[in-house]
């Protein structure tokens, strides 16, 4: 049960979330509950090709409409030179469609009316013609020379984007030839979408009078939004404010910025009047970022007695039609290369291949810190194929490869540098919250009777935080993140940071830590993020990495204020500062407990009774740029049951035991585990934006891409295991996409482990009943 | 002019007769705690009491409800105090980013009302499964309708006994 | 999304509504639950210039019963029967809580299920299985259909343009008869359509001898199916398991899917032969068990 925000010394405790109250009334303030005086609405016309040349646009029709005041084409941009807008990773991205179109529902056409209805009557009104163009829809026939050359506007004359290697190839290559036992497998992670309940969004409100651009935004970067806008606009960037109010969920899906705010910002320039644009669900989900579609394969060499030896991993990512991939820059394939998982790898390669096909451009870390999830997907289904041809059980098979916990810091053959971690004890405790021994017992029980049970391992490491300056920048701004903290003459507390939560619970995690930090409750502490004219510079809230960058500067700009607080404590308790303690929640004098002053006590002080010659005001500042990522892991157990007759699969247990390091607040962390178990729960059963052959996206809305239900969703067992981060100013980690990157491959290995006696060893996601059911039929197994 | 009470308050707006119910109230109403989340009648995120029963104001015209009695998100706090289930989903943490909130909670007062039986975890299961989360895997949001169920409960023992 | 704009009426009477279809005809459509057509309209498949929402109409919204039959106003929605259980067309209950989601329930409506004639409808699917007929009427003329003529095709019926569904009658079985029903649906989440719906009811005399039988199947053709081969195969029997073999085997042969990405086409017909099997069994089970039941 949770407790109340006044309680002192909160940190680590399941302090009620503040912002609860608003959101429990229906009074949070999402992005459509914003309306502005005079204000307009946008809708987009789409295109219904997914490769086609526009002969001609007519926008007449969509002028004629009552209401409609205004319409763009890609031509009226390319005349401003906004027909095309850079993207994170570096390639560029059409805002509307000049020449051809490139992926079904591209943007081709705005347009501005007096209301919602009228601005999509105008779109509906507008004629186009098309020329149908041969489709690239599957990224291996892409890079074939049939396949025509999409992106006839770059210089390479083919559709491969990037090749991106790591690790020694030679000597990976000669281990495995040497292995005695060599296991290969192809893992698909099919295309999919974050899928936020709340679409993205944006007002675009620029004031002639002013030449100030206000700009809400439904974004998980403001500060980062208003740098990338100030770039494609040409308009100062201090004369841009972003504001990103309540944002319904994220998951990745609101870190980029796409055509359609681009569109509302010129369209409120060329007005002079407060644009709204919100997309539908389709557009949700057909045009902004998608995630993963990534083909692997992984090739493991190990010994006869379980000790792996090398691995080699190659990888075609499907980008789509254009590389709008939001990784760091100096990742094309983010943070793939933690595919070594929490194995001791000697050696390891793997490379990486981006492709461009007729598609929605991507891909976004969709709860993953940059193809965390694609890596540990992989490492964790290929370990389980390997456990399978050793005939060794997966939780032993996993056991002898663990990275042990004297070896940390640990540097991975693939270069990273794991903080912390104790894999076994985190493994042991699932093992005995499930009664592993007594599971498999009634598992060989329940397979004589018929049965087809199974049982599935997932041990992942995650990688996130990013990330420090030397190696991790987006368009070349460093990923650090920052908190200032103003303590007010009465010890009540406003702090502001460079991130953006979107559910994470941030007005209350940070202000238990600054509070925890200050000797203060939370009650006590105010959190405001997501206002660019008021917050810190910050790279945003994704990836895991508000705890990581942004908990750290919180932590040590409150360490700032204690310093300065200790000397205005010495000087009212009438001490040395050397002889002024820190008892957790105020100052004492050393020796005499009795002379005491609280946080409220100093800051009254900071304001009314000085020490000679100390400069006023309680405040600080810190950008904190992390020396190292964090490494969270888990272990998860799947137990799973195929229904013989129709191949539906029954999750019966799932056991989760998280490593974040220091918990800020449990509550908050078991919520954060249960939402990312049952994304990745999704990813496994349900959820794949297919294609046919014309480019059509089959999976459009939610009537085809599907999210579970409260119905369909396993109940969650969770636990945790403590292993503080050594660099980390508090010890922690992150937590948010944990769940999300390591479930998948637990229920995979939970549907092969029920299926290997029968020679499976893989079965592609998501697990859809019929594609089971196909081989219980081959196997002789339908009943 | 469409006339609806809602929240126990007569209101009347014009609009159009395509107009839906969801934009009704939030737009010409102002009562932006009913959300929408998608095109195709599947998020439930603009769940709304329609006579008692909850229904997605996005699949139901605004001039359909002509007279009709409304309950939204706003209406369940009384006089100051939290409705239980507010108070239930705040204490277990059942919510997160608070997107489908409004709408969860509308479908959980339904349910409350409707079933003065026992309530087990599959129940409500169930009749939340027309309303979609993404960030709280639904375990919290349970157990925040039995808490409220319980404290329900509870008051009305204590109007019986005294 | 938002539909295109129409014209809206709201009779209260039949007559008026039959008028004003009569007036428009293939201009209109009827608005009952919308749960449908709305969508539809909103996505902007669908775009009638003028929409005449009969949820007014009380008389539609009643439920008779007398000997034989039980009528229902095609304006009785879904969760009406999620929360009725109806000892001698028990497949009403069992068929009700498997459709879409439970807030689509509150409003869509039985008429309008069977009007719009979805082949995945579950509706669909059971009243086949019950051997319901369908009462059409215009401003000129009312006609009792039986529902397995009254499909067509896929979203298409025999309702002419003026005509509306007014009414759906079910035969009652014997009173002194035992019935048992099971709806089984294969769907991959709450809300999504069936991938493959099957509804079987079954009445038997006080030996365990199949009276009255209906097999109802969704989304394994052009529309709802009812498989009647499989049906005759029960008639004057007891449930054994070799009946109910024969009569799942039959039933996979009776209908006609489609493969797509829910399933091959193989694989719908064996989850047919699944379900009947399963659903009879069921059946069987509760005609052993019937004494045990708390009356």
């Amino acid at each position: 049960m949770s407790i109340d925000i006044t309680e002192s010394r909160p940190l680590g405790k399941a302090v009620k979330r503040k912002e609860d109250p608003r959101f429990i009334r229906g009074q949070g303030r999402y992005l459509d509950d914003i309306v502005l005086p005079g204000m307009l609405y946008m809708a987009l016309l789409r295109s219904p090709y997914a490769h086609a040349r526009i002969k001609q646009i007519r926008t007449q029709g969509a002028l004629q409409v009552p209401g409609v005041k205004a319409v763009i084409t890609g031509e009226d941009l390319a005349a401003m030179n906004l027909a095309w807008m850079p993207t994170m990773a570096g390639d560029r991205q059409m805002v509307l469609a000049t020449g051809k179109v490139l992926f079904q529902y591209q943007e081709v056409a705005a347009v501005v009316a007096e209301s919602r209805e009228a601005a999509e009557d105008g779109a509906a009104a507008i004629e186009v013609d098309y020329e149908p163009l041969p489709v690239v829809v599957g990224p291996f026939f892409a890079l074939t020379d049939k396949a025509p050359v999409l992106r006839e506007d770059r210089e390479s004359k083919n559709n491969h984007i990037f090749h991106w290697e790591v690790g020694d190839k030679e000597a990976t290559q000669a281990q495995l030839n040497t292995s005695p036992v060599r296991v290969t497998e192809h893992i698909r992670m099919p295309r999919v979408h974050p899928a936020p309940i709340e679409p993205c969004g944006c007002i675009a409100d620029f004031q002639r009078s002013t030449g100030k651009l206000t700009w809400y935004v439904t974004s998980q970067a403001p500060h980062a939004h208003r740098t990338v806008l100030s770039m494609v606009s040409g308009l100062p960037e201090h004369m841009i404010h972003v504001i990103s109010p309540d944002v319904g969920g994220g998951f990745g899906n609101k870190v980029p910025v796409y055509p359609g705010y681009v569109c509302a910002v010129v369209m409120s320039l060329k007005l002079g009047k407060p644009i709204k644009w919100i997309e539908t669900r389709t557009e949700n989900i057909t045009t902004t970022n998608f995630a993963r579609d990534y083909h692997m394969s992984a090739e493991i060499g190990a010994t006869e007695d379980g000790r792996v030896m090398a691995l080699k991993v190659t990888t075609i990512a499907d980008h789509g039609a254009f590389d709008a991939a939001a990784d760091p820059s100096k990742f094309p394939a983010g943070l793939f290369s933690i595919v070594t998982g929490s194995y001791q790898f000697p050696v390891a390669f793997a490379e990486v291949d981006g492709v461009y096909t007729n598609k929605a451009p991507g891909g976004i870390a969709y709860r993953c810190s940059f193809r965390v999830t694609e890596a540990s997907f992989l490492i964790e289904r290929v370990m389980n194929t390997l456990a399978l041809k050793l005939n060794m059980d997966p939780a032993e098979l996993r056991r002898r490869n663990f990275v042990p916990p004297e070896a940390f810091p640990y540097l991975s053959p693939l270069g990273w540098t794991y903080d912390s971690g104790n894999y076994d004890k985190t493994l042991t405790r699932a093992l005995e919250m499930i009664d592993y021994q007594g599971l498999r017992e009634s598992q060989r029980k329940r397979r004589d009777r018929g049965e087809l049970v199974g049982i599935g391992i997932s041990t992942f490491t995650e990688i996130v935080g990013a990330g420090p300056s030397h190696t991790f920048d987006i368009m070349g701004i460093k990923m650090f993140d920052s908190c200032e903290i103003r303590v007010h003459p009465t010890g009540k507390v406003i702090a502001r940071l460079g991130t953006r939560h979107q559910g994470q619970g941030h007005e209350t995690t940070f202000a238990q830590l600054i509070a925890e930090e200050l000797g203060l409750s939370a009650a006590d502490v105010l959190i405001e993020e997501g206002d660019t004219d008021t917050a810190p510079y910050g790279l945003g809230t994704y990836a895991s990495r508000s705890t990581p960058t942004a908990g750290g500067a919180a932590a040590l700009a409150a360490r700032r204020i204690r310093s300065k607080a200790r000397q205005i404590a010495a000087h009212l308790l009438e001490v040395s500062p050397d002889d002024v303690e820190w008892d957790g929640t105020g100052f004492v004098a050393a020796g005499a407990s009795s002379r005491r002053v609280n946080m409220s006590d100093v800051a009254l002080a900071a304001y009314t009774n000085l020490p000679q010659g100390m400069e006023p005001g309680l405040e600080a500042t810190y950008y904190y740029d992390p020396p190292n990522l964090t490494f969270p892991n888990g272990a998860y157990i799947a137990v799973v049951s195929i229904d013989r007759g129709t191949g539906q699969v029954r999750v019966e247990r799932f056991v989760a035991v998280d490593d974040c390091g220091t918990v800020i607040n449990p509550m908050v962390v078991e919520g954060q585990v249960h939402g990312g178990l049952t994304e990745g729960f999704g990813i496994a059963f349900m959820q794949e934006i297919a294609f046919d052959e014309e480019g059509n996206n089959l999976s459009p809305n939610f009537m085809e891409y599907l999210v579970p239900t409260a119905v369909e969703t396993p109940k969650w067992e969770t636990d945790r295991t403590v292993t503080p981060s050594p660099h980390h100013p508090i010890g922690a980690k992150g937590v948010g996409e944990s769940p999300n990157v390591g479930s998948p491959a637990a229920f995979v290995n939970a549907v092969v482990d029920a299926l290997s006696p029968y020679g499976i060893t893989n079965v592609e996601i998501p697990l859809f009943p019929w594609k089971i059911w196909e081989i219980l039929k081959e196997k002789g197994l339908a009943m | 002019m469409v006339r609806v009470t809602i929240n126990k308050e007569p209101r009347e707006a014009l609009v159009e007769p395509r107009t839906l119910l969801a934009y009704f109230i939030r737009d010409a109403l102002g009562l932006t705690g009913t959300h929408v989340g998608c095109d195709t009648t599947s998020c439930g995120a603009c769940t709304v009491l329609l006579d008692g029963v909850p229904v997605k104001s996005c699949t139901i015209l605004a001039i359909a409800v002509q007279g009709h009695e409304i309950e939204t998100v706003e209406g369940l706090e009384q006089e100051g105090v939290l409705h239980p289930l507010q108070q239930a989903f705040w204490d277990n943490h059942g919510l997160q980013c608070g997107f489908c909130t409004p709408g969860m909670l509308m479908t959980s007062k339904a349910l409350l009302q409707s079933s003065p039986g026992e309530l087990n975890e599959a129940d409500v299961r169930r009749a939340i499964s027309g309303n979609l989360c993404r960030c709280t895997g639904y375990v919290n949001i349970v157990k925040a309708v039995l808490a409220a169920r319980e404290r329900l409960r509870e008051a009305q023992e204590e109007v019986r006994t005294s | 999304m938002f539909p295109y704009p129409f014209r809206y009426f709201a009779p209260t009477t039949p007559e008026e509504a039959f008028g004003v279809l009569e007036q428009y005809g293939d201009e209109a459509k009827i608005l009952a639950g919308g749960q449908s057509l709305l969508p539809m309209m909103k996505l902007r498949l669908a775009a009638p210039g003028v929409l005449i929402d009969i949820n007014g109409i009380s008389e539609w919204n009643r439920i008779t019963e007398d000997a034989h039959a039980l009528t229902q106003g095609s304006l009785i929605r879904h969760s009406h029967w999620e929360h009725t259980h109806h000892i001698r067309i028990p497949l009403l209950y069992e068929t009700a809580g498997h459709i879409a989601d439970p807030l689509v329930r509150n409003r869509g409506t039985v008429g309008g299920s069977l009007a719009h004639a979805d082949p995945a409808a579950d509706w669909g699917a059971s009243l086949l299985a019950l051997k319901a007929q369908v009462h059409v009427q215009s401003r000129v003329r009312e006609r009792w259909i039986a529902l397995r003529d009254f499909f067509i095709d896929t979203f298409v019926t025999v309702l002419e343009p003026q005509e509306i569904v007014t009414a759906i009658q079910i035969p009652l079985a014997s009173e002194t008869d035992f019935t048992g029903a099971r709806y089984l649906k294969l769907e991959r989440k709450v809300g999504d359509f069936a991938v493959v719906g099957v509804a079987v009811t079954c009445s038997f005399n006080d030996q365990g001898i199949v009276t009255e039988a209906g097999i109802g199947l969704a989304a394994v053709g052009a529309s709802p199916l009812s498989a009647s081969g499989a049906e005759s195969l029960l008639i004057n029997h007891p449930l054994t398991s070799e009946v109910i073999q024969e009569a799942a085997e039959r039933a996979a042969e009776e209908c006609d899917p489609q493969s797509d990405r829910r399933g091959s086409e193989e694989y719908k017909r064996a989850m047919v032969r699944v379900f009947v099997k399963r659903g009879l069994r069921a059946i069987q089970a509760d005609w052993e068990n019937r004494l045990k039941k708390p009356a």
